[in-house]
This record gives C-alpha cells, structure tokens and sequence, in this order.
C-alpha cells in the first residue's frame, strides 16, 4: 500500500546575515526513510514536533515533491500522479477542514460526490452508512461554518471516505476534540480498520489515540526513523521502568534499599527508580521498616515517557518526565 | 471546465444565503466601471482627439481591452490569493482532491458579482464599436473578436503567470496586482499617449501590447507609429497561446517546488 525507500526533502532556508549577505541553510526535514504498510495495516506515526512527520505525511499525498528517494503510495508515484492517487486515498487534516465553510454538511458532501466522480448509487449508500457510524443526522443541514469542532471532524471524515478510498491518512485527527468526540472518532476509525479493512495511516500528538488504535508504530526524529515496530516491543526496549515516590516525615539522607537506586532528593522528597525486575512491594515494605514514611506513590511509565526517553536518546534523570 | 462550472456554482450558492450583500456588491461593481468611462467621456468632452485618436476610438481601445480583462478577471481573478493559501497552509487541503488547485482557487468566491465587472466594458465597447470611421470588411469585424478572445487569453495567461511566481516570492500578490491591473491600464489608451520605449518595453516583454493595440490598428486601418511590420497585427493568437503555455509551465514548475507550511 505504501513504500517509501529512502525520501529525503530538504528545504532551503535563507537568512539574513549580515547587511546585504543572505546565508542559506539547507535542512533535512525527512532524512533517509523508508519504510513499508501493507494493505490493512492501522500504524501510528509519531515525532515531536518538527521531526518530519506531516513532511513525510506530504509527500506520501503528493502535496512536496521528495528531494530523492523513492515513494510509492496505491502504486503510484504520489508527486507525478497527485490527481489519480487522490481518488484512490483519503485525507484528513485535523487542523483545517476541507469542507465548503458556507454549505451545509450535505451540499458539501454532495459536491464531493461530483468532484470524486462516485456513481450516485454508491455515494446514497455510503452517506447513509457514514451517517449512521459517525451520527453526522442532526447536523446534516448546518452550515459547515456553524458546526463545533468535533462535528466538522466527523463531517471531514465523511468527505474523506465518500469515495471508499484504500487508504485514509490522518494528520492529527483528534486534535482539540473533546472526550466525547475523541471517543466517537476513535471507535468508527477502529471499525474502518476491521471491519473494511481500509489501510489507515495516522499522525498524532495524543498518545491515547496510539495506545487505543495502532497495532504498529512509526517514530520519527530528527528526520530519521527512530523505530518501526509494535507497541509492546516499544514499551520493552526503552525500559522506563517505575519510579517510585517517597515522601519522608523529615528530610535526611537518601535512603537505603538493595537494589533501587536514589534519583534525586528535594527536601523530604525522594525518587527512586525501579527497573522491571524489582518487585515494589517488596521495596516499600523495606522502606517501612527502616524509614518513617509520609506518603508513597508509585508511577508506572506511559508511552509519553517512553517515547520522551527515545526522542531523547538518553537515560539521565534530569527532565525525566517520570521524575517530575 | 465541468469542474470549473461546478465548483462555480457552489460558491454561487454559498454567496447566495447573503442575498442584499450580493446585490449591493454587484451594483457597487458595475457603478466603479461606470465612472470609469464617465472619466474617459469627460476627457474627451474637452479634447477631441488624444494623440490622434478620436474618442469612438478610445473608447473602443479601452472597451475592448476592459472586455477581455473582465473575461480573465471573472474567470482566474482570483488565482492571485495563491500567496494567502500557501501562507495559511489551504493549498494543502486542495492538493489532496483531485481537481487542479487552479481551479479550486479561480473558483473561489465566485459569485455573479464578478460579472458585474463585465457591464461597463462591454457598455463601452458596444457603444464605440458603431461609431468607428471605419471601412467594415468581414476580417475587421471577424478580427474584433479574435482580438477580445485573444485578449482576454492572454490576460488569463497574466494571471496564472504572475500567481505562479508567488510559489517563489510568497508575498508576491501585490506584483501580480502591478502586471496585471497595471497592464489592463495601459491598454484602456492609446500607446502613443506613453514613450516609445515604454511601448518597446510592454510589446516585448509583456505582451500586452497584442491584446489590444496591434489589431486594433488593423481594425482602425492605421499605419503603427512605431512602424513594426503589419503582420504583428495578426499575431494575438499566437501571442495568446505562448502566454498560456509559459503560464502552464511556470503553474507546474511551480507546483514542483511548493513547499507547503509547518503543521
């Protein structure tokens, strides 16, 4: 469905140094990728911001041309055969819509039918599933300038998958959406996947869309793949561990317990890391017993620590998110 | 062009839910123009012939001129917003349906007001086109329109020209302003009115000279004061159709190195 072999774009930045002189930079946005989703793949992408994911995303819908490299998207050269690949993908971009502001819902998805080309037959019978599945009935008349944010969302995913497109890729879809909305968008992309089997590609800052939806994730950094692979294998290779935080009746000395290592020590508070092999039980009955002890907590590492210390490429406690 | 329809009406529609501002604005259009040629009527109330035109004949020149720039205007007008799309990121959202974003973006407001712009130039035209002192052949009448169609090509040319540069300089709309309604200035009177370089300048470098000036010297049967050969009379359409291929080949090229915004 999608193979990408080594793209690279660079953008040239011009600045200004000096009087007269103009310096130019030339920076590697994506920087060497490649990677493969075959059909019915539901992958997550992930970077920080500035690491090359809606260049990738951009490239892979044929909006920037690749420096060098090879994209291949349905089959099809993205950059050459923008037209013909549009009618077999469909995008969505969280932070704009594509809908016409002024028309109501249904004019707008009419007008996507023409513009797509999809027999009148087809479009009647997908509008009525993806009435249903995304509850768009109340607002169908509105006027797409009128609908909240959560609404457009699920009218833009409407728009996007009129034309039963082969693949659907999102570029933060849920960005700014409440609990409710979140929830409405995640479940109907999860049965897309399963039950349609539609191929779905998917950039996002929330990670409770990755841990809900994707069975594989992509990370980028720095314009380069930082992994390729599940979820769990993730979590396993960047072991964040568990802290586990001790606050003292009085501040002293860090503490002593076989095994465990003392992070850091502020006043009556302290961090200690727990790799996975140590029981914690086990330590805080020992601390117990040897310690007057205020308060424990214990935090289990997310998959924004993990993918904080892998963004970061290092294992030192200082901005250890879990050492906050 | 089913889509350019198409897409037309839907910003027809659109605008049509503000019934009164669409009315008022397609009255506010049509007035402007009016002034217009009330300005070019006034100055000939006082002189009767500018550089040795008559006024039929100015009015002619800058009717027919004013006809093809609202043909281009009317239809591409508003590929100039390119900059605005690029700047806020929507071009993005247009390159990933499968309609050509010029279309999307000429299509863009469309509204019958922009008709409006068509009455006073036609008005114009329509009112000079009887009053000309000259021998009517059927090539003169025939070169007429030929000279309005051509006209308003090469005016769309300018259009998608100059809107393509913008994929290089980003704040580029206000130098397409300057070609293009500048150009369509320049036109509404007779070129001798500016200096001879100027005139060398504007027929070689933007050919704007051919949408109106060289045929209608034929029509006018005048010898040209610059005493270019009397074939150019007749290249309009082939100037048209070298403006619209270097416009196709700058939109693609420009398309190429789009370099879309952060997000």
């Amino acid at each position: 469905m999608i193979e990408v072999v080594d793209a690279v774009k660079t953008f040239t930045v011009r600045r200004r140094a000096g009087l007269l002189r103009r310096a130019r930079t030339t920076v590697r946005a994506v920087d060497g990728v490649s990677f493969q989703v075959a059909r019915g793949e539901f992958v997550g992408y992930l970077g920080p911001n500035g690491a090359g994911k809606s260049t990738t995303i951009k490239m892979l819908t044929g909006i920037l041309t690749p420096s060098s490299g090879t994209v291949r998207v349905c089959g099809m050269d993205p950059a050459r055969q923008r037209t013909a690949l549009a009618r077999r993908i469909g995008v969505v971009f969280g932070q704009r819509t594509t809908l016409w502001w002024d028309l109501p819902l249904r004019d707008s998805l009419a007008l996507v039918r023409r513009l797509y080309r999809v027999p009148a037959g087809a479009h009647r019978e997908r509008l009525a599933e993806l009435t249903g599945l995304l509850e768009l009935e109340p607002f169908l008349d509105t006027p797409v300038r009128q609908l909240s944010l959560g609404q457009r969302m699920r009218g833009d995913l409407a728009a996007a998958l009129l034309h039963a497109p082969d693949l659907l890729v999102l570029d933060e879809p849920t960005i700014g959406l409440d609990v409710v909305s979140k929830a409405t968008v995640r479940g109907f992309l999860e049965r897309l996947n399963s039950e349609r089997g539609t191929t779905i590609l998917l950039t996002t800052h929330d990670l409770g869309d990755i841990e809900r939806l994707c069975r594989r994730v992509l990370v980028i950094d720095h314009g380069r793949l930082a992994y390729d692979g599940s979820l769990e294998r993730l979590r396993a290779t960047v072991d964040a561990g568990r802290m586990l935080v001790v606050d003292l009746e009085r501040p002293g000395p860090p503490v002593e317990v076989p095994g465990v290592a003392v992070e850091r020590v502020d006043g009556p508070r302290q961090w200690l890391r727990l790799p996975r092999s140590v029981n914690a039980a086990a330590v805080v009955a020992a601390l117990a017993a040897r310690y007057a002890i205020a308060d424990i907590t214990l935090r289990e590492a997310d998959i924004e620590d993990v993918l904080a210390r892998l963004y970061r490429g290092d294992h030192s406690y200082e901005g250890d998110p879990l050492a906050r | 062009m089913r889509l350019y329809a198409l897409l037309a009406w839907t910003w027809i529609r659109s605008a049509a839910r503000y019934p009164l501002s669409m009315a008022l604005l397609t009255v506010g259009v049509a007035l402007v123009g009016a002034l217009d040629l009330a300005g070019i009527l006034l100055l000939f109330a006082h002189a009767p012939r500018i550089a040795g035109f008559t006024a039929a004949e100015v009015v002619f020149l800058y009717g027919s001129s004013a006809t093809s720039f609202a043909i281009s205007d009317v239809l591409l007008g508003t590929s100039e917003r390119l900059g605005r799309h690029i700047r806020e990121g929507t071009l993005d959202t247009m390159l990933v349906r499968p309609v050509s974003p010029l279309v999307q973006i000429a299509t863009e407001d469309f509204s019958p007001r922009r008709l409006g712009r068509l009455v006073p130039a036609v008005t114009a035209l329509a009112l000079a086109l009887p009053r000309l002192e000259t021998a009517w052949t059927p090539g003169r009448a025939a070169m007429v329109v030929v000279m309005v169609a051509a006209g308003a090509a090469i005016f769309s040319g300018l259009w998608v020209l100059t809107s393509a540069l913008q994929f290089v300089l980003i704040d580029g709309h206000a130098a397409t302003k300057a070609v293009t309604h500048g150009g369509s200035f320049l036109t509404q009177y007779p070129m001798t009115m500016f200096g001879r370089d100027l005139v060398r300048g504007v027929t070689f470098v933007v050919p704007l000279a051919f949408v109106n000036w060289q045929p209608a010297l034929y029509v006018l049967d005048r010898p040209d004061p610059l005493g270019l050969p009397g074939a150019l009379r007749f290249a309009s359409p082939a100037v048209a159709v070298a403006v619209c291929a270097a416009a196709g080949v700058a939109w693609r090229a420009g398309l190429r190195r789009y370099r879309s915004t952060g997000s």
